[in-house]
């Protein structure tokens, strides 16, 4: 298209770079340089970036979801291990990924240091000496005006500069002139953006190396205290010192969760509104503040900021032994399974012969479906019920390996069973005591408490981030919308043969465009109204601005050439 | 809050009447375009008499003190020069339209005040606000230019997405999960929707571009032109390629902020400003191919027609980031409402 040729910029190699012939290393590694900092190099590395970036939504990513990556191996045994072969489970991680971004940012700083050069060399020289003939510009305007040329250049100075030009005065055979550039910010815009995603990239780059993200599940009424021990998962940036975390800690006062209980269909049950009052304490010794944390509203602590991330129940069960001593007495977060809440969980209860172990399934509202399978209906803790499975045996808990809390080892452990030899299986409400068989003991539902899923994240250039996308945007918005102008005018005393008054000046003023720029021709129109209207004496016939080239012929009289 | 049922009522029959008022627009607005290109051809008869008269405006001038002597060369005439009181119809479709969207803003307004939120919290919900938001931007664009030639390809779309949310997204009103419970979402969706309403007249332009050149291509080989009498009456190709990058520039800021805002929001809601997850990645997707567009434009080598097919590829992108991935491909913003 036409804007083509105008657009390409003075630091960019011209697109078929000659082949080196002869010029040894040197001379090869600039070419392959000159290749990669090309403009065609950039385009062709960002369709890439765009199309490797694909795989990462259709195959299930690590980074975001182990256990469905988990189930697609279970499903897809043959063809997994070699799509993990090609990191499509890790896919912004990956070698190919990672490689096509930094050569890219490689390509970018390449191409935009020089042009920063070249625009910061460009800002400090005058603007280009005038034309001989304005009337080969894209926009031309010339009038006859009373003034002396001299008033005229002065007020175009005025205009000039009121319109942000940068100016520059020149005289030669066909009068004095004054030359006028404007517009560099578009070229500041365009390198303060292509910095800016460099920032953005590196603060990304900083955050993962010190920034770290830790899990935790704090049941009511519980007290944590930020530290690596305290979290259920941990996962640090390469030169997080653990040792060193804000020192801050809450008690997890209350949880308060809403589910409609309005709606009809798939909205039913749907979350409504989850908050978590709690006490904080900055730093030990502090006084304590109370505080809400709810989705979206984290709590900022420390440099840290704590957010909840979900929710479920934890039943409180006392375990008594055969003689009525209570073994164990607390309360078990349960793991959420679906919707309704339906929650899984083990109890692991050691014991000085024989270790117990209890497999749970907690059920908020129960109700029968239509096979009679006990289900839960509605999320919230309308009719709970929990039903449990017994083992006895070795809970493996003395091997010091750690264990899976959640899950229970039952390799080598037996079902209890029912007197009748089916596996023992029961449910129960709260507040009920079950009495197993084989003196095992007794097992008491007390009460089922909550529990409220919180996640610690620390990054500390989360601020670069946000300031380097905001002033990539800021420079993105220049780079497409500030006009680069030069606009010229000329003031010459008019020569008699033209036509006007003896004295006066003919005032001329042109136009170039060097971007895309739909404003040049009412650009040329503004300025010259404004030198007229700055001019004394000068009473133009007509407003420049409200003709356009189009009504030209009609409405003027007999056309002449301008020029001889 | 509950739901106030007869408000979402009243939204569902607003919908359906405006749906009904753009498809009498969308008629009067296609019988416009037709008999512009009847006009248009019988006008390209004449075109060689007018080509020597724009020609000596290049150079004329004007005696007399004070007369301006004007040469231009970069105005573009987008809109049409012929037009005037000839086009009752497009009257009529433009009036239509502004009434449709009345009845459409009611709808969307009614939707959000019968659950007490913005309305845009499912995928029924996006696509009416949405499309009400393309047409806003279409009469907006129209106030500073005489694009009616593009209504058909601005309806038609608009129909049709509202056609697909009515029948197969319709999810019934309800409040928003927590998830949603942010004054980020009426910040990072309200952009999303203005830019993506860009990007919507940004294709529908760029595909009458491609239209527009074959044809050129094929006039000045000589060929006979087939059916399509109507692209006479629309600019050049060369035209509408600036309006396309016109419409693409101003979008792609938006877009940019789009994604911000939904970093930062991400960042209060997860604890993480970026993930990958999938809505997040075709975000960025979307990104980067118009970021490609924009280079290529300004790639020597690559001409106008190339660049359109990059913003071609950008559109069917944000296609599958609201239409596909929305529905299939499950992650944190799994939302749509749908099933
Ligand atoms: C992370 C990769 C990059 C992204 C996302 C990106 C994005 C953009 C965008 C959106 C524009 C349009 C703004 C404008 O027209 O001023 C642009 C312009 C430009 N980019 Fe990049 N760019 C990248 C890398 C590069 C590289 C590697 C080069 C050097 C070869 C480059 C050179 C340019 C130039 C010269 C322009 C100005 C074009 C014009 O005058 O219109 N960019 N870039």
């Amino acid at each position: 298209m036409t804007t083509v040729e105008e657009q390409r910029t003075a630091a960019e190699p011209p697109p078929e770079s000659p082949q080196p012939v002869g010029l040894g290393l040197i001379g090869w590694l600039r070419w392959m340089w000159r290749q990669l900092t090309s403009m065609r190099t950039a385009l062709l590395l960002l369709l890439l970036l765009a199309v490797l970036a694909v795989p990462g939504s259709l195959f299930p990513q690590r980074n975001i979801d182990q256990v469905a990556v988990a189930r697609y191996f279970e499903d897809n045994p043959a063809s997994a291990p070699w799509l993990d072969r090609l990191s499509l489970f890790d896919v912004y991680s990956s070698p190919w990924f990672s490689a096509v971004y930094l050569l890219l940012f490689i390509s970018l700083v390449g191409c935009v240091l020089p042009r920063t050069k070249v625009h910061l060399a460009n800002l400090r020289q005058a603007p280009p000496r005038t034309p001989a003939r304005l009337a080969r510009l894209p926009e031309h305007r010339a009038v006859q005006v009373d003034a002396p040329p001299a008033a005229v250049l002065e007020a175009a100075r005025a205009v000039l500069r009121a319109r942000r030009y940068r100016t520059a005065d020149f005289t030669d055979a066909r009068g004095a002139s004054l030359a006028g550039q404007r517009g560099e910010l578009r070229e500041t815009g365009n390198l303060l953006f292509h910095l800016s995603l460099v920032g953005v990239l590196i603060a990304i780059g900083v955050g993962g190396l010190y920034g770290y993200r830790a899990q935790m599940i704090v049941q009511q009424g519980k007290a944590y205290a930020n530290s690596v021990a305290a979290y259920d998962s941990w996962d640090p940036g390469a030169l997080v010192d653990s040792a060193a975390l804000p020192p801050f800690a809450f008690t997890l006062d209350a949880l308060h969760v809403a589910f409609d209980e309005d709606a009809t269909g798939n909205q039913f049950g749907a979350p409504r509104s989850f908050s978590a009052d709690v006490t904080l304490i900055d730093a030990p010794g502090d006084a304590p503040q109370q505080r809400q944390i709810r989705v979206n509203e984290p709590l900022r602590a420390g440099g840290a900021s704590v957010y909840l991330a979900g929710n479920g129940y934890a039943p409180v069960v006392t375990v008594r032994d055969a003689a009525g001593n209570v073994v164990f007495s607390q309360g078990t977060p349960f793991l959420v399974q679906d919707a309704d809440y339906t929650s899984t969980g083990v109890i692991k209860i050691p014991g000085p012969g024989d270790d117990l172990g209890l497999q749970g399934l907690l059920l908020p509202t129960v109700s029968a479906d239509p096979a009679g399978v006990p289900v839960s209906t509605f999320p919230d803790l309308r009719n709970p019920e929990v039903l449990f499975f017994a083992y006895t045996g070795d809970l493996g808990i003395d091997d010091g390996v750690p264990q899976n809390v959640y899950e229970l080892d039952t390799s080598r452990m037996q079902r209890v069973t029912s007197p009748d030899g089916q596996p023992l299986r029961f449910a129960m409400k709260v507040g009920e005591t079950y009495q197993l068989p084989n003196g095992l003991g007794s097992v008491t539902l007390d009460r089922i408490d909550r529990y409220a899923g919180f996640t610690v994240r620390h990054d500390p250039a989360r601020a670069a981030a946000l300031i380097s996308s905001m002033l990539a945007i800021v420079g993105l918005t220049a780079s497409l919308f500030v006009p680069r102008r030069r606009l010229w005018v000329r003031a010459a005393p008019a020569s008699s043969g033209s036509g006007g008054t003896a004295g006066g000046t003919l005032l001329e003023v042109g136009a170039l465009a060097r971007s895309e720029d739909h404003g040049l021709a009412a650009e040329a129109d503004a300025v010259l109204a404004a030198v007229l209207a700055r001019l004394p004496s000068s009473s133009p016939e007509r407003t420049p601005g409200q003709q356009s080239s189009r009504d030209t012929d009609k409405t003027q009289s007999p056309p002449r050439q301008e020029e001889p | 809050m509950s739901v106030d049922e007869s408000l979402a009522s009243a939204s569902n029959a607003l919908v359906y009447s405006a749906m009904a008022v753009y498809t009498l627009a969308l008629g009067a607005s296609t019988m416009d375009l037709a008999a512009l290109g009847d006009r248009a051809s019988a006008r390209m008869r004449k075109k060689q008499q007018g080509k020597s008269q724009q020609m000596s405006a290049g150079v004329a001038g004007g005696g007399g003190t004070a007369t301006v002597v004007r040469t231009s060369a970069s105005e573009e005439p987008i809109s049409l020069a012929e037009d005037g009181a000839s086009r009752k119809v497009a009257r009529i479709a433009v009036s239509l339209t502004v009434l449709a969207l009345l009845l459409h803003i009611g709808g969307v307004v009614t939707r959000g005040l019968s659950a007490h939120r913005a309305p845009w919290g499912n995928m029924y919900e996006f696509s009416v606000t949405g499309t009400s938001v393309v047409v806003l931007v279409y009469l907006l664009v129209l106030t500073r230019r005489d694009v009616r030639w593009l209504s058909t390809f601005v309806l038609a779309p608009v129909l049709l997405s509202l056609g697909l949310a009515v029948a197969v997204f319709y999810t019934d009103s309800a409040p928003l999960v927590p998830a949603l419970q942010s004054y980020w979402l009426v910040i990072h969706v309200s952009v999303a929707f203005i830019s993506i309403s860009l990007f919507v007249l940004a294709f529908s332009t760029t595909v009458l571009q491609l239209v527009q050149e074959r044809r050129e291509i094929k006039r000045a080989a000589g060929e006979t032109l087939g059916a399509g009498r109507f692209m006479e009456a629309l600019p050049t190709s060369t035209d509408l390629e600036k309006l396309s990058y016109r419409l693409i520039a101003i979008s792609f800021p938006l877009w940019g902020f789009t994604l911000v805002a939904g970093a930062i929001w991400a960042e209060v809601a997860w604890g993480r400003y970026w993930n990958w997850d999938p809505k997040e990645v075709w975000t960025f997707i979307i990104w980067v191919v118009y970021a490609a567009y924009l280079h290529a434009r300004a790639t020597g080598g690559w001409n106008g027609r190339r660049a359109a097919y990059l913003s071609m590829a950008g559109f069917a992108c944000i296609i599958i980031n609201y239409v596909v991935v929305n529905v299939f491909f499950p992650g944190n913003h799994s939302y749509a409402g749908i099933g």
